[in-house]
């Protein structure tokens, strides 16, 4: 559903990514790792068109979607920092999405109502903390029953309780056959739910295995061990 | 697209800057009407203060205002909206609130008070200016990344139309005062869209002596009427460009 090839992309002087290519089916749930900086955020932006690599292509079930617009209708978006129109209140912000969104004829809002969101639906964007707007940008990512969910440091600002929600809402949708690409700094916080690891560094992937083979390979249950075991191995 | 349009529109009029800036433009109107009683002076205050105070509002406005919709954008792009939408309705919602507020506190009470043609040309160029100086400050917005950089440039940009361009137009003029440049004159005075509103209205008024130079060029080279619909159509021109510019760099933008 998901496949890019040989993607390049520069800024300004600096290679963010280099022959990147990867693919990814159904019901597949890709843990994206890799340190700081090393062009994860970049590679999901070209997914979603945000940004245009400089060489590559990438196919969106199936399809190229090379500024294309319509593709963007399966996937479903968590970006890192979540930031809206001051002056709009989360419901007007939802109201709005379900508006422009006239392809999804019944939206998914259980996690609107799991994180209790329909409470604070009064709440100007401005003045929400930014686990609150964790939650809406959680919340809208599920919102139309996407086939692609991208979530950028899913729990990374949520409270506990919260981030179980979130977890349980991911697990959930795994089971229907969604396909997950996720980032996270927080390993653990991806233990049990990822089939996948894609290792990014430097602008390159390093490797892109099972984890269950990469259990195997390392001898470590946890994901955070297996990761630790291999970035040592690295150096 | 119209739902975009609307969303933006409302957001930007429920600023509270848009509202200072409409009740900022009441009471000049209303405080030079009550000081003057010559209608074609009040109109002539009005016009000098128009062409820098509409262009500046305007293009910082509107530059900040880009930089900070950059998430909502970014919001807007990860669903199945085209690039050209998102623009297109950024600029129609902050020209037309933009030009709302102008209208509200500067159009409808100099066309109340005034009574007269002028007032509906001043209006006119007033809005005309809203929209090009937006159109500006998106392009300075799209081109420049760093958000104090591309407020600076919009800064700069702005003394340059409504303060420098004179300047160097003059500084031209007598530098070569042995030629004719007149011809040249008109076209350069294209340049500038402050310019270009400034004649319209001083054609209209029919102030030779407060036309200046270019003016007087633009009187006799085209006539009252057909110098109007030129600088119309200029105006027009400088509305259009930049923001074409401006989307066409946006589209090709990584976010």
């Amino acid at each position: 559903m998901v496949e890019v090839s040989g993607i390049y992309k520069r800024f300004g002087r600096l290679q963010v990514l280099s022959d990147v290519s990867y693919r990814s089916t159904k019901g597949d749930c890709t843990a994206l790792i890799g340190p700081n900086g090393c062009g994860k955020t970049t590679l999901i932006k070209t997914l979603l068109g945000m940004v245009i690599p400089d060489a590559g292509t990438v196919k969106i079930m199936g399809e190229e979607v090379n500024r294309k617009w319509r593709y963007r209708t399966h996937i479903g978006y968590m970006p890192q920092i979540g930031k809206y129109p001051e002056n709009m209140r989360i419901g007007q912000v939802i109201e709005m999405l379900i508006d422009l969104r006239k392809d999804c004829a019944s939206p998914d809002e259980e996690l609107l109502d799991d994180l209790a969101l329909k409470k604070i639906y009064s709440k100007r964007m401005g003045t929400l903390s930014g686990g609150t707007m964790q939650k809406v940008s959680a919340a809208i990512a599920f919102l139309f029953r996407p086939d692609i969910l991208i979530l950028d440091e899913p729990t990374a600002g949520l409270d506990p309780v919260s981030s179980e929600i979130l977890k349980d809402k991911i697990r959930k949708e795994i089971g229907k056959g969604r396909l997950f690409l996720i980032t996270s700094h927080i390993l653990s916080e991806l233990d049990g739910l990822v089939s996948h690891v894609v290792f990014m560094q430097e602008g390159k992937i390093m490797f892109h295995k099972e984890v269950k083979q990469l259990q195997t390979e390392t001898g470590e249950a946890r994901l955070s061990r297996v990761v630790a075991q291999i970035m040592l191995a690295g150096k | 697209m119209k739902k975009l349009i609307k969303y933006n529109l409302l957001d930007i009029v429920r600023n509270r800057i848009v509202l200072a800036y409409t009740l900022l433009l009441a009471l000049i109107t209303l405080s030079v009407f009550s000081l003057e009683d010559n209608a074609a002076k009040g109109q002539l205050t009005i016009l000098n203060l128009i062409l820098y105070i509409v262009p500046l509002v305007c293009i910082v406005f509107s530059t900040i205002y880009a930089y900070n919709s950059v998430e909502f954008i970014e919001m807007l792009l990860s669903q199945p909206v085209r690039r050209k939408t998102i623009w297109l309705s950024l600029f129609c919602g902050l020209s037309g609130a933009l030009s709302l507020a102008f209208l509200a506190g500067l159009g409808v009470p100099l066309i109340f008070l005034d009574q007269s043609r002028t007032g509906i040309l001043i209006s006119l160029a007033g809005v005309f200016l809203t929209v090009i100086f937006v159109a500006i400050a998106l392009l300075a917005a799209v081109k420049t990344r760093d958000k104090a950089k591309g407020i600076g440039v919009s800064v700069l940009l702005w003394m340059y139309f409504a303060l420098l361009f004179d300047g160097i137009v003059l500084f031209v003029l007598f530098q070569f005062p042995d030629y004719p440049l007149e011809k040249t004159m008109v076209g350069i005075t294209m340049l500038n869209p402050v310019d270009l509103a400034r004649i319209m209205i001083l054609l209209k008024m029919d102030i030779s002596a407060l036309m200046g130079y270019t003016g007087a060029v633009f009187r006799e080279y085209f006539g009252t009427n057909a110098g109007i619909s030129v600088s119309f159509l200029a105006l027009t021109l400088w509305a259009l460009l930049p923001f074409y510019f401006s989307l066409r760099n946006f589209n090709r933008k990584d976010l």
